[in-house]
């Protein structure tokens, strides 16, 4: 029961390295996009889901490290995340961000 | 001795959970890279990243669990989170997009949104 126990827990190493690399993959495809990207929205886009992997490589680094410390990053890169996706979005559509007249 | 085999089930599932996230997230990067327009990239984003990061926190919340005993609920908190603002910037970047006027794909058959826009025009243009 021990040796199955044991090789189970090399399992996780295994499929948590190979989700490492999965994603570090997609990141670099999406650089890709977010680097040549022909219009501005396309790269504001790629830069959304570029910080989403960014938030499943910390969850996933936590499993390879055997280590709760990361958790506080995940929430934190989420909502980061957000606040800036909407003030791009708010940028590319007007050209400000927070509105002076107050009419 | 009767706890091993639950410890067993809960390591397959933890395999299982983080490879279908990482295979979600992958596949959302290359609708990305090939979709023809931004709109169907926002399409391809959101939805396939919402799921891979679901299935990710998910491994990794049994793993703690597994491992430390310990209940985090700032994973479940991460995807909760994910869950609900990925619509809403994918709806603020394609309105953004829309507006400042990126073209759709040629071969796109329906454009109902430009009907709405002149008749809000049609009805601001009066007033001012």
């Amino acid at each position: 029961m021990e040796d199955i126990l044991d090789m189970t827990q090399t399992w996780i190493q295994i499929s948590a390295t190979i989700a490492v690399v999965t994603v570090a993959i997609s990141v670099i495809l999406l650089l890709y996009r977010a680097i040549l990207g022909p219009t501005n929205p396309d790269r504001a886009v790629a830069l959304d889901i570029i910080g989403i992997n960014l938030m499943a490589l910390a969850g996933l680094i936590a499993v390879l490290l055997v280590t709760t410390r990361f958790n506080d990053v995940v929430l934190l890169i989420g909502i980061l995340l957000f606040i800036g996706t909407v003030a791009l979005a708010k940028f590319l559509e007007k050209g400000v961000i927070i509105e002076r007249d107050m009419d | 001795m009767s706890g091993t085999w639950i410890n067993l089930i809960f390591d397959i599932t933890i395999c299982l959970s983080l490879l279908i996230g990482a295979f979600f997230l992958i596949s959302g990067s290359i609708g990305i890279l090939r979709f023809p327009d931004v709109y169907t990239r926002l399409h391809a984003a959101t939805k396939s990243s919402t799921l891979g990061v679901a299935g990710i926190m998910i491994g990794a919340f049994l793993f703690h669990y597994v491992e430390h005993d310990i209940v985090s609920g700032k994973l479940l908190l991460g995807i909760f989170f994910v869950l609900l603002t990925a619509p809403v910037s994918g709806h603020m970047i394609s309105r953004a997009a829309y507006r400042a006027g990126v073209p759709l794909w040629e071969k796109s058959v329906k454009d109902e949104y430009a009907e709405v826009l002149k008749d809000e025009q049609k009805r601001q243009a009066p007033d001012t």
